[in-house]
């Protein structure tokens, strides 16, 4: 399975037509201890970099902006109880999944060592 | 972060991996190792916070017939040697040039402690109303370390050469910490059992690392303000500013009437005719947190904003404090919150949002 970031920070994962969508840990870093989670509408059509979802931790906000567009077919609920799974473990806490409708999208998306460099960069 | 100053426990925040933040011109820890275990650690066992950025003067002088009594809403002439107390500096409208808390050390000396935006309008309000006396800005020669929490005082204790049991609340003690002259109040700004400690610049790094070697958790301005806006204790630039006055803001009850003082006349007009402004603390039954200039809205219109909000640790939900307009408000109607994701509705409530042992 292949994973590819953005450069507002989330990460798309693919499996198969599958993508799921999580925030990087730079992002979660950033941001703090996270407080609150807003989801996406499973079965809501969606384009890439749309604002679909929302972070709050105590101090801040931010959107979340999906790296894909495609149809959301699942969604983290037990974040809506559970926000610091983001803060344990970025890379792993998914927040929805979706059916990708154009892969060229995910293949412009940077790789590991290119969004390294890219946060290196900021 | 440039043109920031430094206080003397920077390099103690370095060495603990501290995120800083520029705050009133000082580079200051914004948290450690995340606002949600520093805020559990005051509320459940003992914080410490450098706070060395507020400003402290001194007057040494006549309390009656020096002027200084009219320089604050506090009564310094009643106040009695070793007790301390909260008031505001006003401008002659009855806005809030800054709040503070007055240390009466001796019938002749007193110690102000102010806010670290505000030392210079403070300085100068003061010394405005001064005729006689000295008054000097110890600043930048004192350092400032805040514990708090249920068991700061068998921390603390450690360190002192005399027995805490005897400062009761809003009382104050000269005495000496590791050898060097210290001041400690039972004061603080979380709502916890809590002691401030006004040291030399010096000795302040030894005290903090000893303090944490005793147990305590260090803590950042990002924990304190969410431990303070729990409480509901207003913050300078938030909730108060030289537009607004102390009955404004909801801080009326701290006000005695019965010396006079910079702002007094104002005061007592606008209590006759009504604040214009009413301070509201809400919950906002989620945890969605309040965010400070969001609009509020009633009846279709805005009639205020919030001046501070956070999600609450303590109560589990989004708490806030919003100034709103007294001719507009209703408090039986339904009242929201405008964000760019919607209206978020909202339940007024009690101060404080959080109570010890519920």
């Amino acid at each position: 399975m292949a994973k590819k970031y953005s450069s507002e920070h989330e990460w798309a994962e693919i499996d198969g037509d599958i993508a799921s969508i999580g925030l990087s840990a730079y992002a979660v870093e950033q941001l703090g201890d996270i407080t609150f989670v807003e989801l996406p509408e499973v079965g809501s059509n969606i384009n890439k970099d749309d604002s679909v979802a929302f972070v709050e931790s105590v101090k801040a906000a931010s959107d979340i902006y999906t790296p894909i567009g495609g149809e959301v077919v699942e969604v983290n609920l037990e974040l809506e109880d559970r926000p610091e799974l983001l803060n344990e473990n970025a890379q792993e806490t998914w927040i929805f999944k979706l059916k990708i409708s154009n892969m060229d999208e995910f293949d412009t998306l940077m790789d590991e060592d290119q969004y390294k460099a890219f946060i290196e960069s900021l | 972060m440039q043109n920031l100053k430094q206080t003397s426990l920077y390099e103690k925040h370095k060495e603990l991996g501290a995120k800083n933040i520029g705050f009133c011109g000082w580079e200051m820890p914004l948290q450690y190792d995340g606002i949600l275990k520093e805020h559990s650690a005051c509320r459940n066992s003992a914080a410490i916070f450098d706070t060395s950025h507020m400003g402290e003067f001194f007057f040494e002088g006549n309390l009656l017939f020096s002027g200084v009594n009219e320089a604050t809403t506090i009564d310094v002439i009643k106040l009695p040697v070793g007790k301390c107390k909260y008031g505001f500096i006003l401008n002659q409208s009855g806005g809030v040039i800054d709040d503070l808390i007055i240390y009466k050390v001796s019938p002749e000396r007193l110690m102000f402690v102010v806010n670290a935006s505000r030392i210079d309008a403070d300085f100068k309000a003061i010394q405005n109303c001064l005729e006689s006396g000295v008054f000097t800005n110890s600043s930048e020669q004192t350092s400032k370390i805040d514990i708090q929490g249920p068991k700061s005082k068998e921390i603390l204790q450690n360190i002192l050469k005399f027995n805490l049991d005897e400062l009761e609340f809003f009382s104050f003690c000269e005495s000496t910490i590791m050898n060097t002259f210290a001041l400690i109040s039972r004061t603080g700004y979380t709502g916890e059992l809590g002691y401030e400690l006004y040291l030399d610049n010096e000795i302040a790094p030894k005290v903090w690392d000893k303090l944490i070697s005793l147990g305590a958790t260090p803590a950042g301005l990002g924990a304190r303000d969410v431990l303070r806006l729990e409480m509901g204790y207003s913050l300078y630039g938030n909730e108060l500013n030289e537009e607004i006055t102390p009955l404004d803001a909801g801080v009326g009850f701290f006000i005695n009437y019965d010396k006079h003082f910079v702002g007094k006349e104002a005061l007592v007009k606008q209590k006759e005719q009504g604040p214009k402004y009413n301070t509201i603390a809400f919950t906002t039954n989620s945890k969605r947190a309040p965010r400070e200039d969001m609009e509020v809205i009633q009846n279709s219109q805005v009639i205020g904003r919030v001046t501070s909000g956070t999600f609450s640790p303590s109560v589990g939900m989004g708490i806030g404090l919003a100034r709103v307009e007294n001719s507009l408000f209703d408090k039986d109607a339904p009242i929201s919150l405008k964000t760019n994701r919607g209206e978020i509705s909202i339940t007024l409530t009690k101060l404080p949002f959080y109570r010890k042992d519920k």
